[in-house]
């Protein structure tokens, strides 16, 4: 199973992440099961999520941008952000214009490959849970967040810069 | 100079410890070749052709006397008793161990430097004019601003995993010393009308395969705005810059794919959201940075100086030396002097262990300890009495670090190449070698007066070729090392990019077609007319005629 790592621990998952699906067959496949589905299969069978009876979010990959979603971003618990490789950036840009920019006050989940060392700064982006490579030593992980005492900009654990706090 | 805190001393000690683990983990296999290349790249650390090579932050260039022996050490104890000074004014070691790299990082923590962000993609070192704060034709010093930048830059969570490398250039003068126009983000500090200074920001310049000069973004931006609005170029760029192209990654395709117009309207759009915010600089943070820059002790001095003068007239190695490698500093009794990398027979930028030490302490004899790398590979002392000039050249000729030739021909740009680096397609440091036995004669220099001659190894164009006013480019012919010429770069005010002349030359053939050059120009040139300046008057074809023409 998947390691989950949430608000600073290791967690169960309740939710199962459907990472490609073109038809709602797949909501049959899974009954009442919590999907985080893909943002493009949310908008094409809106219908047949609204019939569905488990709960039903998002995610986005990282050529996507959280400001083409249109619906209310209250009616997502969470939206899952991809990183198809960990070397991928764009996803950091699009957990900080939904915090900052839209005030997405929900779950951001990092999905993909994600690892150790890039969790520090995932944390600071407005991330707060990690869905993590399955080879990945979730202990070692845990400690990821430490790796830093501070940091000088800005960010959404920290929202005043160094240069307001020294 | 900037002195660390608590906060920065705390950051910089967590990073070592960071890459202490990280190293571990990688050579007992659990981290890969691909996931450790990005950690060992943001702290430097290259996988050359012979060894590691491991290239250390000097922010800005300037260094203390205390840093340099540190250095010294360093390239003693680690290396092979030298270091390489960079254009970008960093410095790099060539022979480091990778196990040992934590413990080199940890030694330079000690003196407040460190590896972070020198190379991979992400925002590296903030250059500048190596005069700034003494400059006579200074608007203010950038130093205070760098440094702003450098924090704000550093471990930056959002933009470490940029589609590319991010180079940002900051001008303080009106002459452009800092090739400002050819960085991805370039600040000229600008006085507007009302007399209060600012930002003109442009984007999207870069040197490399594809070189371009920056587009303006905006053409004053107050002070305080400087972070949010660097913050809405990077945004842009790291959300729309290309990633499935390495070579279309830079900034510069981004703008000219989107249109400069059209990139600045993103750019404007997206600063919307986050001016006045949090990153919004304050009084006292920019008062606190420039606190660190102000002027060293000076002594009340007369504008001239007997001893100077004394010296001027009676020795004639001398006077060449101030011609060519002193200019004249804000405060009345001083002088800036430039220590020159260049002697012919070493290889541009190199640097021995027992110079750097020899360096050190005569910075703190004669330039209250401190000193510059210029991005053309020199060491500059600031702040030295007009009255100890003489003395300090004389203590300079001992170690080749007293040689004439600033701005010189043979003053040579150059890249590692061949020799050191994996990338190159030729060798460039014997070519710099070659050019430099050519024109020995310092008569003849000085009358040839300022040329730029700047030699890449490959497309990557770290020796600056194309703003070179005689640029030259290592090519590979069929496996072959050749060098393709070209004429007109320059990257002052005026930033241009030089023009290819024709087919490539084999190495032994480029003293020869540099004298050619040379000549053209002697026979074209007006009186007081610079290399440049004749180019730019009568065209590539008088110089392209006689380097092709054929033998009778
Ligand atoms: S220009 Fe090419 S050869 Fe020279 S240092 Fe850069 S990458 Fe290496």
């Amino acid at each position: 199973m998947q390691k989950l790592i949430k608000n600073g621990s290791l967690v169960d998952d309740q939710w199962v992440l459907i990472k490609q699906a073109s038809d709602a067959g797949i909501l049959q496949a899974l009954p009442g099961r919590d999907l985080i589905v893909p943002h493009r299969f949310w908008k094409f069978f809106q219908d047949d999520i609204a019939n569905y009876w488990g709960q039903v979010t998002i995610w986005l990959d990282s050529d996507e941008r959280v400001t083409d979603i249109r619906e209310p971003l209250e009616s997502f618990p969470l939206i899952g952000l991809n990183f198809p490789v960990f070397s991928d950036g764009r996803s950091y840009t699009n957990a900080r214009e939904l915090r900052e920019n839209l005030g997405y006050q929900g779950e951001i989940r990092a999905l993909g490959d994600v690892l150790r060392d890039q969790l520090y700064y995932m944390h600071r982006c407005g991330f707060d849970a990690y869905s993590l490579r399955h080879d990945q030593d979730p202990d070692e992980c845990l400690q990821a967040f430490d790796d830093f005492a501070t940091g000088y900009q800005a960010s959404i654990d920290q929202p005043q810069p160094l240069f307001r706090r020294r | 100079m900037y002195r660390y805190d608590q906060y920065d001393h705390q950051m910089l000690s967590d990073r070592v410890a960071q890459f202490r683990g990280q190293t571990r983990r990688y050579l007992e296999g659990r981290l890969s070749d691909a996931e450790f290349l990005p950690l060992r790249l943001q702290n430097g650390l290259y996988i050359q052709r012979l060894a590691p090579m491991m290239r250390i932050a000097v922010p800005y260039g300037l260094l203390s006397s205390r840093q340099l022996r540190k250095l010294a050490f360093i390239a003693d104890h680690f290396d092979k008793g030298y270091g390489h000074l960079t254009t970008r004014q960093n410095i790099q070691f060539n022979w480091p161990a990778l196990e040992e790299v934590p413990d080199i990082l940890e030694h330079l923590a000690e003196v407040e430097m460190h590896a972070i962000q020198t190379s991979g993609n992400c925002i590296r070192n903030t250059t500048t004019d190596q005069f700034a704060g003494c400059a006579v034709d200074e608007i203010e010093d950038s130093r205070p601003y760098c440094e702003i930048i450098r924090q704000w830059s550093t471990f930056h969570p959002e933009f470490a995993y940029l589609p590319r490398k991010f180079k940002i250039a900051v001008c303080g003068t009106r002459e452009d010393q800092a090739a400002t126009q050819v960085h991805d983000i370039g600040i000229y500090i600008v006085r507007n009308e009302q007399g209060e200074t600012g930002f003109r920001i442009l984007a999207g310049g870069g040197l490399g395969r594809t070189p371009i000069v920056g587009h303006e973004m905006a053409g004053f931006v107050e002070k305080k705005h400087l972070l949010t609005f660097l913050e809405a170029i990077l945004r842009v760029y790291n959300r729309e810059g290309r990633r499935d192209n390495k070579y279309k990654a830079r900034i510069k395709i981004l703008v000219k794919e989107t249109g400069p117009e059209a990139f600045r309207d993103k750019v404007h759009a997206e600063w919307e959201k986050i001016k006045d915010g949090a990153m919004t600089l304050t009084d006292a943070e920019i008062e606190r940075c420039r606190s660190f820059f102000t002027a060293p002790p000076y002594r009340e001095l007369p504008e001239t100086s007997p001893e100077l003068e004394q010296a001027l007239a009676s020795d004639l190695l001398f006077a060449s030396w101030y011609q060519q490698n002193v200019r004249p500093h804000q405060r009345s009794g001083y002088a800036i002097a430039t220590l020159s990398l260049k002697e012919t027979g070493i290889a541009p930028g190199d640097i021995s262990a027992e110079q750097m030490n020899f360096v050190a302490d005569l910075a703190d004899l004669y330039s209250f300890g401190e000193m510059r790398i210029s991005h053309q590979q020199n060491l500059v002392f600031t702040d030295v009495e007009k009255g100890q000039l003489y003395a300090l050249w004389k203590q300079l000729s001992t170690q080749s670090l007293g040689t004439p030739n600033l701005g010189l021909l043979t003053d040579l740009i150059c890249c590692p190449g061949g020799d050191f680096c994996a990338l190159a397609n030729a060798k460039s440091i014997p070519i710099a070698e070659s050019i430099q036995r050519q024109f020995s004669d310092q008569a003849l220099l000085q009358d040839i007066g300022e040329l730029a001659i700047n030699i890449s190894g490959c497309m990557n164009a770290c020796g600056h070729h194309h703003v070179g006013n005689i640029g030259i480019l290592g090519v590979d012919k069929k496996g072959e090392e050749f060098y393709q010429v070209s004429l007109g770069g320059s990257a002052g005010n005026r930033t241009s990019l030089g023009a290819i002349m024709g087919p490539a030359f084999a190495q032994e053939e480029i003293p020869a077609v540099i004298e050619k050059i040379v000549a053209v120009y002697r026979e074209h040139r007006d009186p007081g007319e610079a290399f440049i300046e004749t180019y730019d008057r009568i065209g590539m074809t008088p110089f392209k005629e006689r380097v092709y023409a054929k033998a009778d």
